[in-house]
């Protein structure tokens, strides 16, 4: 079963992708959209099983793979708690985003490709959370990269696509030399990469020490520390992050898959499931936690100010990462994977009910052009809303009863707290970020769907209105009749006649069943995921599952667990007061801190720190290599200056070449005499 | 392992047939030359299907023995290694041939003797079991070569044959001074006795740097790699598909088969020194790539950093480290020539190499773009293709020798692919600027023939290497044992500490189930 779970998404991939136009459109979305739901049916009843404690870890083995001496990667199937969440979060939200993009892509010329690489996106995903040893999960690890790469790169005529793809591409790579180094060493240290294996061996290994790059350090930090830095490549975090929120470039679909609901968590998935490995060097968690709280309050803090709905987003999916992750650091990894698995209903529900706006506002992004949409769009404004309510973690403390980000953002807050040390820094940042996560959502329903329409500014509106006058092009022939009906006669009011549609049942139906994630996905699985308890059952070793942890986290102070719920009206308060009541603010606050505002406009200057450091001196030094190594030293000193020294040798030797027999004669007597020589004194 | 002398007749052909070439039209060539290697191509399939794979040791098969005069004698055979690149040779054969069938007009015959000639000579080198057979083979090697570049080469042909010939020559010189040196010193000139005789250590050094001088050149190393991009970009695609193919092997072959063996203790002592170079070699040569307007020299430059992999995982001296090697070399192979088969097909339309003169290829030629975007992929060693496996062994091997020396070969990995896929974006992705570009004609049946059988070969080998990995096994760990005395001691050097505290304890439960367990389906 779990083959064909695994191998489904890859067949009609292989199918749409190399059919392309001769398979035609329909045929490519009904077999790849078919293959996932036939995926996600298979892959219910499995984590179901898990929850009710009836299955058991198994692994369904394949072929070898690679094999030299003493190492052996075996293709092979692994299912356990962890796989099947996961399972489950790639298969649900891989095939509700397949149906979506029915809608979504339905103008598109290109779409047997884009399905392909949708539904090959989810094999290697499947195949990276089902590995049973590091170098499948690898192999995973890079195809969903490739994946990332086409897909953020599916619209290739646009210079600012293809740069996207190749960021994304090359700093992901940044995190895999990081990655393969922790093969690599792993291999070397415990002789195998079996990840039940290396598991079971690790805390033998804990205090001894390796040399590493002519030093000695503890073996287990380099280990996960070198592993952590292939996590921090693909779960964008702080110092490798760069590359996520350029990733908008692809469609947005893509987005709500990729770079928020799975791709992007393989980080947190691979400590996860190195858990065991990591509880054995303390070192490593503090790094994995200040490495997560970090990225948590700067990505937040960048979410506040961007325009562009799908960077907002973005910026809240790294944030979000940056709690996974310092919830694994603390040692709560099953609040970081309940996490995860919350995190991905409502992120991939924002992200398409993003999609859906953009979609009914004419391919415009930016939100100071939007406003007042929740009457024309009004599924859309309910479920984002519902997404909305469910990232801030709206709930109540003590009857402890909320939306899906309520349990799971909250039990992180808790743990973090009651580990103490690096935690409670954690938990303090962690407060700080959940304050800016409920303004910068909040903002964006409030910017998006309430307030007056400021339309017309918008280019891409400007746009769909002229297109509507000149000819009413074929896909659009009903909206066309709409805008000639009205243009013109309310011109004024911001809108500037343009009327947004509710987009079609097929990305409807999407969001209405993410909003069902996200209002009952924590309610439903925290004490699975969580409780002291149930914990121990469900997870059942797949993870190192800290029980008395997640008891100390039940019983934190009130108002630890109050907290969170404090600066989450605090941020809604924020947020209301700026954008609906006083829009006045906002302009204010960037007059009066200019400074501080375009340090977040510009992403605390990342990317020119990275252009300049990076990027530029690759350039400059290959030029130098070239021009002045290989041209102007290796060959002017090498092949042409030993041709220029024949030149002048020969000039030497022409001499000798005169013609006269006896110049001849002579040279041959000396060669004779010296040849006699040498075969009578050897 | 008497019988069928196999090996002389793979030589055979080629040789009846660029005889045969010489005599005939220009059609008739083509056809000739396409069914030698074809032919060639399954008498390969033959010998690799007859091989006996289940040697625990070294074992030479297929040996041919015929007396010449004196030592010298007309000696074949082969073992795992030499297998695997007789397979890449004769399945890139037929593909040159096939690259060449519209674009050589001039002088057909002669450029189809050349290219059979040279796959005499190629399959020389990989059976030659006499030393003094492999020089002529392995120097012989350079005449087709230098007449391709230098008669159906490009407007700087013959700059670009005389300083290959120059390279070239120079190490090999030294390598046969060398040579006469060690058939006096052992009384033999047969490689399989040569690989186990224990030459004096002092006198293996020499020894040593004279085989380096010519197998560090036919590599091509860092800093003796300037031919390299120069003959790729004068010589016609099919030249730059054979060079990049089998030629820059012949480097490696002759490590694994002369250096390493014959003087472990000098490769011991100097691996240092190739550690070295091929650093520089990824970093440098792949920065250089990354400025390049010229798409050969770009893939030139990658296949230098490419073979430092190669030689770093060598001089590793482990299991994991020359079967890394020799998956590179085979993967490379297969992945360069594929990619100058690329660049020749659009070369064929619009005859140029100006990157800046494409763009937005996947408009107009998507097909193609499939297929070079496949081989782009592979040569950035994504996993499932054949030069991830080459790559990630061969940078595990080196892993346990020195760490450093890993850490700096494996930014290869981001380098390669910023390189590659800058190349990419810039021939197939954005606008079609250029007018006559975007006029370009898709793929035609005959270039999806070329390019098609090494994608699925890639793939395979990607997937499933271990078709590839096992024949060769007994001999690399024949080979590991012989250098195992000499190695150099890794810099990771484990030393346990104190046990545990019992402080863990609550941790007992992680022990997750053992992977063999239970394999049944769920």
């Amino acid at each position: 079963m779990i083959q064909l779970i695994v191998l489904l998404p890859l067949l009609a991939a292989a199918i749409a992708g190399l059919g392309n136009k001769a398979l035609g459109k329909l045929p490519a979305k009904i077999l790849t959209t078919g293959a996932l739901f036939i995926s996600c049916a298979l892959s219910w009843p499995i984590f179901i099983s898990f929850l009710t404690g009836e299955a058991q870890a198994h692994v369904t083995p394949l072929f070898t793979w690679i094999q030299s001496g003493s190492f052996d990667a075996q293709w092979a199937l692994r299912v356990d708690a962890m796989t099947a969440v996961m399972l489950v979060v790639i298969t649900s939200v891989s095939s509700l985003v397949h149906l979506y993009s029915w809608g979504y892509m339905d103008e598109e010329p290109d779409q047997p490709r884009f399905f392909a690489y949708l539904s090959l996106f989810t094999f290697a995903m499947l195949m990276l959370v089902t590995a049973n040893n590091l170098l499948q999960m690898f192999f995973g690890w890079e195809g969903v990269g490739l994946a990332s790469y086409l897909l953020i790169g599916f619209w290739f005529r646009k210079p600012s696509a293809n740069a996207a793809a190749i960021k994304a591409f090359v700093v992901n790579r940044v995190g895999d030399l990081g990655f393969m180094m922790g093969i690599f060493g792993t291999y070397l240290v415990f002789n195998t990469i079996s990840i039940p294996e290396i598991l079971e061996m690790a805390p033998s290994m804990a205090g001894s020490t390796i040399g590493f790059l002519g030093a000695r350090f503890d073996t287990m930090t380099v280990l996960c520390l070198l592993l952590f830095i292939g996590a921090m490549g693909k779960s964008a975090q702080l110092g490798l992050h760069t590359w996520l929120p350029d990733a908008m470039e692809g469609p947005t679909p893509v987005s709500a898959l990729i770079h928020a609901a799975t791709m992007v968590t393989a980080g947190v998935f691979m400590v996860c499931r190195l858990s065991p490995m990591f509880e054995t060097s303390a070192t490593a968690l503090t790094v994995v936690t200040y490495v997560g709280a970090a990225t948590c309050l700067f990505a937040a803090t960048v979410g506040t100010v961007q325009t562009d709905i799908k960077r907002v987003i973005a910026y809240s999916t790294c944030s979000q990462l940056g709690y996974m992750f310092f919830a694994a650091g603390v040692g709560a990894y099953g609040a970081a994977m309940f996490h995860l698995f919350t995190h991905a209903f409502f992120k991939a529900l924002l992200f398409l009910g993003a999609g859906s706006v953009i979609h009914a506002m004419h391919h415009e992004q930016d939100m100071r052009y939007y406003g007042g949409l929740r009457k024309s769009i009004p599924v859309t404004f309910w479920t984002m809303t519902l997404g909305t309510l469910a990232i801030t973690g709206v709930g109540l403390p003590l009857v402890g009863i909320g939306f899906a980000g309520f349990y799971s953002k909250d039990g992180i807050l808790e743990a973090a707290y009651a580990a103490g040390g690096a935690g409670t820094g954690a938990f303090i940042v962690g407060v700080f970020a959940a304050l800016l996560t409920s303004f910068y959502s909040w903002r964006l329903v409030f910017l998006t769907f309430f307030g007056k329409p400021r339309w017309t500014q918008s280019e891409h509106i400007q746009h769909a209105l002229h297109d509507a006058h000149g000819h009413g092009h074929d896909d659009h022939a009903h909206d066309a009749h709409g805008h000639d009906d009205h243009h013109g006669a309310d011109a004024g009011d911001g809108t500037g006649g343009y009327h947004p549609h509710e987009s079609p049942w097929v990305m409807l139906v999407p969001l209405i069943v993410l909003s069902l994630g996200a209002v009952f996905a924590g309610f439903l699985f925290h004490d699975q995921f969580i409780g002291s308890e149930g914990g121990i059952a469900f997870w059942n070793g797949a993870i190192a599952f800290d029980s008395h942890l997640m008891h100390a986290a039940h019983e934190v102070p009130t108002w630890v667990k109050f907290a969170p719920f404090t600066v989450m009206l605090t941020g809604l308060l924020v947020a209301w007061l700026s954008y609906i009541r006083n829009t006045d603010w906002p302009r204010r606050f960037v007059a009066t801190f200019s400074g501080l505002y375009s340090f977040l406009l510009n992403k605390w200057y990342f990317d020119e720190l990275y252009h300049f450091l990076f990027v530029k001196p690759a350039f400059a030094i290959g030029r130098f290599f070239w021009k002045f190594g290989d041209i102007g030293f290796i060959d002017r000193f090498g092949p042409n200056g030993l041709a220029a020294l024949v030149v002048q040798g020969n000039k030497v030797t022409r001499r000798l070449q005169s013609g006269y027999l006896y110049t001849y004669a002579l040279v041959m007597l000396i060669g004779l005499a010296a040849a006699a020589t040498w075969a009578m004194t050897r | 392992m008497d019988g069928f002398p196999i090996l002389s007749l793979m030589m055979a052909v080629p040789m009846a047939g660029a005889i045969a070439c010489l005599f005939v039209g220009a059609n008739s060539a083509r056809w000739i030359a396409l069914i030698a290697t074809l032919v060639d191509f399954v008498l390969g399939m033959a010998l690799w299907a007859n091989f006996d794979q289940s040697g625990s040791g070294a074992q030479w098969q297929f040996q041919e023995y015929a007396p010449i005069f004196g030592k010298f004698a007309w000696a074949l055979g082969i073992d795992g290694i030499a297998l695997m690149l007789i397979a890449l040779t004769v399945f890139m054969m037929p593909i040159c041939i096939g690259a060449s069938w519209n674009a050589i007009n001039k002088r057909v015959g002669e450029y189809m003797a050349a290219f059979l000639f040279m796959e005499v000579l190629m399959i020389g080198v990989f059976t030659a079991q006499d030393l003094y057979l492999f020089y002529i083979m392995f120097e012989a090697g350079l005449i087709p070569m230098y007449l391709i570049i230098g008669i159906w080469g490009g407007a700087d042909r013959i700059y670009a044959s005389y300083k290959f010939f120059l390279y070239t020559l120079l190490g090999s010189v030294l390598m046969l001074i060398a040579m006469m040196w060690m058939v006096h010193e052992a009384g033999t000139t047969e490689i399989p006795v040569l690989m186990a005789y224990n030459f004096d250590p002092h006198v293996q050094t020499w020894l040593f740097l004279a085989f380096f001088a010519s197998f560090a050149v036919k590599m091509p190393m860092w800093p003796v790699h300037t031919w390299l991009p120069d003959a790729h970009v004068q010589a016609p695609t099919a030249g730059s598909v054979i060079l990049a193919g089998v030629l820059l092997k012949m480097g490696g072959y002759g490590f694994i088969r002369f250096s390493l063996p014959m003087f472990p203790e000098a490769s011991a002592s100097l691996a240092p020194l190739v550690w070295g170079l091929s650093m520089v070699a990824v970093v440098y040569t792949s920065l250089v790539a990354l400025v390049q307007s010229d798409m050969k020299k770009l893939i030139a430059y990658s296949s230098v950093a490419h073979m430092a992999i190669v030689t770093v995982g060598l001089f590793a001296f482990n299991q994991a480290g020359i079967e890394g090697a020799m998956m590179v070399m085979l993967g490379h192979g297969l992945v360069a020539g594929a990619l100058f088969l690329c660049v020749g097909v659009i070369y064929d339309r619009l005859h140029t190499r100006e990157i800046a003169r494409y763009g937005g290829l996947s408009i107009n030629m998507p097909r193609y773009a499939v297929l070079f975007l496949f081989f782009t992929m592979a040569s950035v060693g994504l996993p499932g293709t054949s030069n991830f496996v080459g790559e990630f062994l061969a940078l595990m091997g080196i892993y346990q020798a020195s760490t450093w020396v890993a850490l700096v070969c494996t930014t290869g990995i981001i380098l390669g692919a910023a390189y590659m896929l800058y190349l990419y974006r810039r021939i197939c992705y954005g606008e079609q600027v250029n007018a006559d570009a975007a006029a370009m004609p898709d793929l035609s049946g005959r270039e999806i023939w070329l390019l098609a059988p090494i994608a699925a070969v890639v793939l395979w080998m990607g997937v499933y290497p271990e078709s590839f990995l096992k024949p060769m096994r007994p001999d690399i760990r024949a080979l590991e044992a012989r250098l195992a005395p000499a190695a150099p001691e890794g810099d990771s050097k484990i030393k346990m500490g104190a046990p545990k505290p019992a402080g863990e304890a609550h941790h007992e439960e992680v022990s997750a189930p053992s992977h063999s367990a239970s394999g049944e389906a769920h």
